[in-house]
């Protein structure tokens, strides 16, 4: 057994380092930083520095344009891009659809989308879930019903991240209604721009805007844009949260909210002493951190794995469940760090009425709104309780 | 023992239900709570008409009721999630004028709380204050015959509307000293005195105020120079109490709207109640709300006990209903799914209104830590 990364692994932190240390704007990092919402262009922006570099899909394969990582080198680079203060990398082209293109996909498909999935031409959102179909998937009926060369796609998305800014969506819909659920599914790839699709907002409880419903009506997509084959969409769509959970414990963002979290509740005051040094204030911040170094070591454990060849199954479950308690525990704490600062609301930029300059100390920016937004991650993505089934039925066999 | 309603205050409690089911919609709450003021001065006119702006006042002063009394409107005022300035106004404002103020003083603002044609707000916390209410930083010092107060006070409840801010400014003593701390009433407009206002997270309105060498007269001073400390405790713990019976509302919506959502939302083909794991995670919300209420009767029917027994039964149920409220608000967004993170349903803002109640005052941490001290 041994901890420690290996010679080549450390000159590659050091490279990173040196290259975010040049590269990375300095309004974006302060933006990031300030909790402030980020724009399309903001992304876009930091998609294309990490783009020319050639790295902003480093854990892809050479061949398809990546750098081909080890899953540690990948875990490197996220950490220094988090105490950087980089904006993140959007999941939904080049973690999400990236790979089932190049795995499931056409060469035609391969020669058209994954150029400009690197490049950041194409924004891509994920349309898995409906109004009807959250936890239970599979019971989705947006329906595609083949006329000739193309589908006609008919039926709503719900919960849509940043659709608003997509060029493209990959879908899941409904082919086949007799048999099993999960045998009637295929995977879509659907261009925004075509006539029938309609993005409607949604507003969550920080009153930003990140989330959104699209309706599909008649809307026609050519069969070569489908993954593989027809009804067996399933397959690839457990493929790709299998790539979803990777990273999913998010440990570098964490350890960066946890530094915040000690920052302010240094400089907050309690009775005329800085905040940190209230008993039980402390103890509720050492609990979280120990929570976090378990976090660190289960997900270092199953980075190890692999290294090793064997991608994670029913700790991914684990991860996503630990990380997103602690990232809750962590906000939450901040929150009440603030004392009665949390309260005044700076809501996200040029939302009409918003109070750009925040009321109380600088620090305080942001800090409630991240807190409710976090609400949503033991939700998303598969809620806790999704996930506590997911390891009592494969892990424990009950 | 009798923790029943006497007739009136079950006539009481019908008119604000009544209230709440016709004129406080939840579509109608969002206008008022996104207007300019954050509130509806109509509204605020019928809460005089029905007297509810009197509640808790001395009788000779117009007031009726009590504890009781408040306790039944503030209850109301959590399931409604209304939006008026009733805490800081009656509770808060009414309460410390009431309780120290002479008679010129009373004589000449309670009526004005009563009728509806004057607001309050309690201007005591400070930046570096946190929940410690002797923590006073701002300074009132002898000039002419009155006073002149400087000091900078933070997120003030109510204050963009009130047309009188009381101020616990220091008269003597060291910034953490319980002696020294005094109480002025401020004409929200004078002259030296500046706000920045803002919306608060829950929907209410609240702001930073500044006074910068403020002149107020010797009629300014409430209650005895120097000796604010007991009286602020009191009140506090009145506002606590009415706080508990809010979130005792609030609570209760989020129970009867997620029971419900249980029941009717299919996933997998059944209820998604029907999932033990979320029954007894309902459960776990019920029996908070039953902790919660039980904890607002108790405090309720403590607050004119003496200071020992009082502060115990405030810091007690403020620590239950900090720590319940926050639970029912977070497992009633989660067990919503999606549908819980929406500024469109309710329940986000209920969670909203919850998580500011546990921070006002001192939050549950606070709380216990008084709560040990006193039983120690
Ligand atoms: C901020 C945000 C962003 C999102 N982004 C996207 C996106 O980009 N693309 C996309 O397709 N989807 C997205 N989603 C949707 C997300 O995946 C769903 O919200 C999630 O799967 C839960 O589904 P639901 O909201 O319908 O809740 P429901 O499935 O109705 O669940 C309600 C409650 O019941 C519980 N529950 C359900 N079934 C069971 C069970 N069998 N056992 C125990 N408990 C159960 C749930 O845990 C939850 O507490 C997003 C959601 C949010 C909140």
């Amino acid at each position: 057994m041994d901890l420690a990364f290996s010679p080549a692994e450390l000159a590659f932190r050091e490279e990173v380092r040196a290259f975010l240390a040049e590269h990375l704007p300095d309004d974006l990092r302060e933006k990031v930083r300030n909790r402030r919402e980020l724009k399309r262009d903001d992304y876009l922006r930091w998609h294309r520095i990490l783009h020319r570099k050639g790295w902003v899909a480093g854990w892809w394969p050479e061949e398809h344009g990546g750098c081909g990582w080890t899953p540690a080198e990948r875990h490197i680079f996220d950490e220094e891009c988090h105490n950087a203060d980089a904006p993140p990398i959007l999941p939904f082209g080049l973690q999400m659809v990236g790979p089932v293109i190049y795995t499931f996909g056409s060469q035609a498909q391969k020669d058209f989308f994954l150029p400009k999935l690197l490049s950041g031409e194409h924004w891509w959102c994920q349309g898995y879930s409906e109004p009807g179909s959250g936890s239970d998937l599979a019971s989705l009926k947006t329906s595609a019903v083949r006329d000739g060369d193309e589908y006609v796609v008919n039926g709503q998305k719900i919960w849509t991240s940043l659709a608003h800014y997509a060029d493209w969506i990959f879908c899941l819909v409904r082919t086949a209604s007799d048999g099993k659920q999960q045998e009637g599914i295929t995977f879509l790839l659907i261009d925004m721009k075509s006539p029938g699709v309609t993005v409607r907002p949604i507003h969550l409880m920080d009153r930003g805007h990140h989330v959104n419903e699209v309706f599909f009506e008649d809307v026609r997509v050519p069969v070569e844009n489908r993954i593989g084959e027809e009804n067996k969409g399933w397959t690839y769509a457990k493929f790709l949260l299998g790539n979803e959970r990777a990273g999913i414990a998010e440990v570098a963002w964490n350890k960066k909210l946890l530094r915040r979290l000690k920052e302010i509740a240094f400089s907050e005051q309690a009775d005329g002493r800085p905040l940190i040094e209230d008993d039980v204030f402390s103890r509720k911040v050492a609990e979280t951190e120990v929570k976090l170094t378990s976090l660190e070591y289960c997900n270092l454990r199953v980075l190890a794995e692999m290294q090793e060849g064997s991608p994670p199954g029913g700790e991914a479950s684990m991860l996503k469940l630990l990380g997103s308690e602690v990232t809750q525990s962590i906000t939450e704490l901040t929150v009440e760090a603030l004392g009665y600062y949390a309260a005044p609301y700076d809501m996200p930029d040029e939302t009409p009425g918003s109070n750009r300059t925040p009321v109380g100390p600088d620090h305080a920016e942001g800090v409630l709104g991240q807190h409710l937004f976090m609400r949503a991650i033991t939700i998303a993505g598969g809620s806790s309780e999704i996930q506590k089934n997911i390891i009592a039925k494969m892990v424990l066999g009950l | 023992m009798d923790f029943n309603l006497s007739e009136d205050q079950q006539l009481l409690k019908d008119s604000v239900d009544r209230f709440i089911q016709n004129e406080y919609d939840f579509e109608t709450r969002r206008k008022i709570a996104n207007s300019d003021e954050g509130f509806s001065r109509k509204n605020w006119k019928t809460f005089a008409e029905l007297g509810w702006l009197a509640v808790g006042l001395p009788e000779e002063h117009g007031g009726f009721g009590g504890p009781v009394e408040t306790m039944v409107i503030m209850e109301g005022i959590g399931r409604g999630l209304l939006t008026e300035p009733y805490l800081p106004t009656v509770v808060l404002g009414g309460g410390l004028i009431a309780e120290a103020g002479n008679e010129t003083q009373k004589s000449g603002i309670l009526s004005a709380i009563a009728d509806g044609s004057c607001m309050v707000a309690f201007a005591y916390a400070e930046p570096t204050s946190r929940f410690n209410l002797a923590d006073v930083a701002t300074k009132a010092e002898k000039s002419g015959g009155g006073w002149k107060l400087s000091g900078h006070k933070s997120v003030v409840y109510g204050a963009p509307s009130a047309d009188k801010i009381i101020v616990s400014a220091r008269t003597s003593g060291g910034q953490r000293d319980r002696d020294g701390v005094s109480l002025f009433i401020v004409d929200n407009n004078a002259n030296g005195l500046s706000r920045r206002d803002y919306p608060t997270a829950d929907g209410l309105r609240a702001s930073e105020v500044m006074l910068e060498g403020v002149e107020v007269g010797a009629d300014a001073l409430l209650g005895e120079e120097g000796k604010a400390m007991p009286v602020i405790e009191k009140v506090v713990d009145r506002g606590i109490a009415a706080l508990c019976a809010e979130a005792v509302g609030c609570m209760e919506v989020l129970k009867d709207e997620t029971n419900e959502y249980l029941k009717t939302r299919k996933q997998f083909g059944v209820p998604i109640g029907k999932f033990q794991v979320l029954q007894h995670r309902m459960v776990d919300c019920f029996i908070e709300l039953e902790q919660s209420r039980s904890m607002a009767y108790m405090v309720t029917l403590k607050l004119d006990e003496d200071e020992a027994e009082r502060r115990k039964a405030a810091t007690a149920a403020k620590a239950q209903i900090g720590k319940g409220g926050v639970f029912v608000g977070a497992e009633s967004v989660q067990m919503h799914g999606g549908m819980g993170m929406t500024d469109e349903l309710k329940i986000s803002h209920y969670y909203k209104r919850l998580m500011q109640i546990d921070t006002m005052f001192g939050n549950r941490d606070y709380q216990l830590k008084q709560f040990a001290a006193l039983t120690q």
